[in-house]
């Protein structure tokens, strides 16, 4: 048992798995991602109050979900780092940090989109639309932090603590609809069982916040790959890997 | 676990422990500053000065909207309901604007008690469906209500 | 094609739902593109620095040998 999760701590082990596993996952994502869209945009009903623009929710509802769930991710993986000092878990941080801003940078946009024909407004500084915006600002401080930190080392500490301590925005950007007054409305989909949304137009949003979900796990491995080679460019297993010593 | 893992783990725990508490405290304190618009009640008990710029949020009541034909002028009462205040507006609408759609406006009382608006906003509940359901729903009395925060007073749904 | 014509409209908000389909297409599409690119080219680094390590490590190697041997 102790020996099967020691492996995922060891680099070579990790590196080959996320080679492996990789296309699999991009190609499931395309797929989903094809047909989460599709239907959303095509076949799904429009809706009986904002008629066609609700469809934006395919789109920004998956990147405000996936935007918070990097960062619960990235604040995990730090946490780890910092107790345990396992050096993947940093990988998994550092590799998340840019897909999570990217979806955070998303979620903001089509929301501006979205509020501008529904609202009457681009912008407001209410509790949801002010948290997501210290998400953009904390994944910013994240990198800005490690790439002003010369020593890897304590760039990567003082990066973690802050994506630890960070963490408390993500309560925050969820309850914001439900303790204070907004202009943003409270969650569609987190009330399981009741359903405020109709099945036909529900299964296309799962499809897409799935497909999200999958894409992040895509870069994911492919970011983890890149700083696994990084930190472990003078070692001789990387040396003896077939991509390595190809000429 | 070693006596050094241990204690960063410990840390770690301390470091969240302390940015919750200062968190909770800290919008505890602002909560006020952090709500978007103020409620009809929140009027009603004079927690508004007269000639302060605010944002007021509720419900356009059924029937109250009157229209002028020559210009944009438009007048409504809006409803927690509890607590109902008149409202004027000349300007643009959002295309959600109706009776009995939740709105937010920004503006200020006037000496007669009527909040003058300069800005309305709508704002839509987290319901999705088709046209056909919905019309479904409100002939059966069924139409969902929403679980939105509209301030002192939380709307009772009918 | 007026059914065609209708979809592209989306209902008067073509203007904000198709920018948002393109501004998440261009995102997705970048995340895939530049984490790819990052990996090739640190892929690329450390072959070369790799091979060059090797040539070094082989210089020394047989300058050893001719040492031993004179």
């Amino acid at each position: 048992m102790f020996k099967w999760i020691h492996r995922f701590g060891s680099a070579p082990f990790v590196y080959r798995l996320a080679g492996a596993l990789s296309p699999w996952v991009g190609m499931a994502c395309l797929i989903l991602l094809c047909a989460g869209i599709y239907i959303g945009l095509v076949v799904a009903p429009s809706d009986y109050e904002q008629g066609e623009s609700y469809r934006i929710i395919y789109v920004h509802v998956p990147a405000a979900i996936l935007s918070m769930f990097v960062y619960v991710v990235m604040a995990i993986a730090s946490a780890i780092f910092l107790i345990w000092r396992l050096k993947l878990a940093d990988v998994v941080a550092q590799a998340s940090a840019p897909i999570g801003a990217s979806f955070t940078f998303l979620a903001l946009v089509t929301g501006s989109l979205w509020g501008k024909p529904m609202w009457g407004t681009w912008w407001i500084w209410d509790g949801r639309l002010t948290s997501e915006l210290l998400l953009l600002f904390l994944y910013f401080g994240y990198m800005a932090l490690r790439a002003a930190i010369e020593q890897p080392q304590s760039a990567a500490r003082a990066a973690a603590v802050l994506a630890v301590v960070g963490v408390i925005n993500i309560p925050i950007i969820h309850y914001s609809v439900e303790w204070w007054s907004t202009l943003h409305q409270p969650a569609t989909i987190s009330k399981m069982g009741e359903s405020s949304m109709h099945p036909s137009m529900k299964r296309p949003l799962f499809m897409m916040i799935f497909g999200f979900q999958l894409l992040y796990a895509y870069v994911l491995l492919i970011r983890m790959r890149t700083g696994i080679l990084q930190r472990e460019a003078r070692t001789s297993w990387v040396a003896q890997l077939p991509e390595v010593a190809r000429d | 676990m070693t006596p050094k893992r241990r204690q960063r783990l410990i840390l770690v725990c301390l470091m969240l422990f302390g940015v919750g508490v200062a968190a909770t405290i800290g919008l505890t304190v602002f909560k006020d500053n952090i709500a978007l618009f103020r409620s009809p009640s929140d009027i009603a008990a004079g927690k508004v000065d007269a000639g302060t710029r605010f944002r007021i949020g509720g419900m356009v009541v059924e029937d109250s909207v009157q229209r002028r034909s020559d210009n944009l002028d438009i007048k409504f009462e809006l409803t927690d309901r509890v607590n109902t205040v008149p409202v004027a507006y000349n300007g643009i609408l959002p295309d959600l604007f109706a009776e009995g759609q939740g709105i937010v406006a920004m503006g200020q009382l006037n000496e007669e008690g009527v909040f003058v608006a300069s800005e309305v906003l709508a704002k839509h509940d987290e319901n999705y469906m088709p046209p056909e359901v919905a019309e479904a729903l409100k002939k059966a009395g069924k139409m969902p209500g929403t679980s939105a925060n509209f301030g002192a007073s939380s709307l009772v749904q009918p | 094609m007026t059914e065609l014509a209708n979809f592209f409209h989306m209902g008067g908000y073509a203007w904000y739902v198709w920018p948002s389909m393109a501004i998440t297409f261009v995102v997705l599409l970048a995340n895939v593109w530049f984490s790819k690119r990052q990996f090739k080219s640190v892929l690329r680094e450390t072959a070369t620095r790799s091979k060059a390590l090797a040539q070094k490590h082989a210089q020394r190697r047989s300058n050893k040998t001719t040492e031993q041997s004179s």
